[in-house]
């Protein structure tokens, strides 16, 4: 146990390896730490902002799906309607169309019986005239009992 | 202690605690040192061959394995290896960041090597005692200490090492004035007691690196001394006492590596420091 040179020749190997280590081996493997430790903290970061944008998107879709809903029922609720009105429209036109039919046909029945009447009216005073002639056995004077008979005939 | 039969108990203790020494020996001229004597006689330009030897191989074990690792790594996924590293530098990374006050790229590398180069050297003392120096006798060496921490200069060595760090960093940061002021002015800021300030503030300064190495050669040989202890004993019994004994060392040897360079951040961080 003589202290000696091996003291000196110690210190100098620790200066060599304390400056080897500062030069080549610390600052790969400290660099390295450190940048791992950030790109941990930046996936973690990513993640939890994933997940929260992952949330977000969720209550969009949602929300999406709700308006949706709704707006299906509208337009549900709206065709509904709108085929309602139409029936209705329908049934209206229908109608008044019976309606015009009817009063068409209404009017030509007047018509018709109208001409019968007066028909009937002519053919009535010639009955009566001949009836009349018939009666007296002798003619009448038609140009003179002209206004009579017609008179009789309006009384039809 | 395998050819240990026929000599005594403290040849064989004094064998295992010596080094192998090659210095200017007085009457052999630049040898390998054949006995303590020879290795005492050499005086101060002896060097420890296993002692050097042995630290030279752990610190490029070191840089060996954390370079390979640096060289490999990767932001992504980290193999086996990386992690390995990557716990240990982040361990002293927050070890430097709760010592060390202030801004300094040189304080976390230097604990870094001071941690695992020390791990690395206190762990060859698992190695059983009798292995290394019964291998390089049947090779013709004469004795192999093979743990460099406990070799003072080794420990003292690492620790003079801190030790220029602080001085350097104490007049970079205060500037030699600042420093010399701190050395003289404090505790007693009064003229009239500058010496004794002076006297205290010295020995308080070099108590620093004698304190750390010694600590570690004090644990780390007294643990020797306790192995080959136990080496001593029949061989039916040695395992008796050297596993729990080995097992405890394994704290030791951490928490000893672990105290040196806690220590030496906590002085360099005090070096940093204005008063």
């Amino acid at each position: 146990m003589n202290i000696n040179m091996t003291l000196i020749g110690q210190t100098i190997a620790f200066a060599i390896f304390v400056w080897f280590c500062i030069k080549y081996v610390w600052p790969p493997i400290s660099s390295a730490l450190h940048e791992r430790q950030k790109k941990i903290a930046d996936g973690l970061d990513a993640a939890s902002r994933a997940s929260r944008d992952l949330e977000l998107a969720q209550e969009q879709a949602a929300q999406t799906l709700r308006e949706s809903k709704e707006q299906a029922s509208q337009i549900l609720d709206q065709a509904n309607k709108r085929s309602a009105q139409i029936v209705e429209e329908a049934r209206e036109q229908a109608r008044a169309e019976g309606e015009r039919l009817i009063a068409g046909a209404r009017a030509e029945i007047d018509q018709e019986i109208q001409r019968a009447k007066d028909e009937l009216r002519a053919q009535v005073s010639h009955l009566a005239v001949a009836g009349a002639e018939r009666v007296l056995e002798n003619s009448v004077d038609e140009k003179a009992h002209r206004k009579l008979l017609d008179e009789l005939a309006a009384e039809l | 202690m395998a050819a240990g039969n026929e000599v005594s108990p403290t040849y064989y203790i004094q064998h295992h605690l010596q080094n192998l020494t090659f210095g200017k020996h007085p009457e052999n001229g630049w040898s390998l040192a054949h006995s303590a004597e020879e290795a005492r006689e050499m005086g101060f330009w002896a060097i420890h061959l296993d002692t050097m030897g042995w630290s030279i191989a752990m610190g490029l074990l070191f840089i060996w394995v954390f370079r390979k690792a640096g060289k490999m790594a990767t932001t992504g996924v980290p193999s086996g290896l990386q992690n390995a590293v990557e716990m240990v530098v982040e361990f002293i990374e927050n070890l430097t960041r709760a010592t060390f006050h202030g801004r300094n790229p040189v304080i976390a590398p230097l604990a870094l090597t001071l941690f695992v180069w020390i791990l690395l050297m206190n762990t060859l003392k698992i190695i059983p005692v009798d292995y290394f120096p019964e291998l390089f006798i049947r090779l013709g060496v004469d004795y192999m200490k093979i743990v460099p921490t406990t070799d003072p200069n080794a420990t003292l060595g690492m620790a003079l090492g801190v030790f220029c760090l602080i001085i350097y960093y104490s007049i970079k940061v205060k500037g030699a004035g600042g420093f010399a002021k701190e050395l003289s002015l404090t505790p007693f800021n009064h003229w009239a007691l500058i010496p004794f300030n002076l006297v205290l503030e010295i020995i308080g300064l070099l108590v620093k690196p004698l304190g750390l190495g010694l600590r570690l050669f004090g644990n780390m040989f007294a643990g020797e001394v306790i192995f080959i202890l136990i080496a001593l004993l029949p061989f039916w019994a040695i395992w008796l006492l050297d596993v729990p004994w080995a097992i405890f060392h394994i704290l030791v040897v951490t928490l000893q590596a672990f105290i040196f360079t806690t220590l030496s951040v906590v002085y360099l961080s005090a070096a940093h420091e204005h008063h």
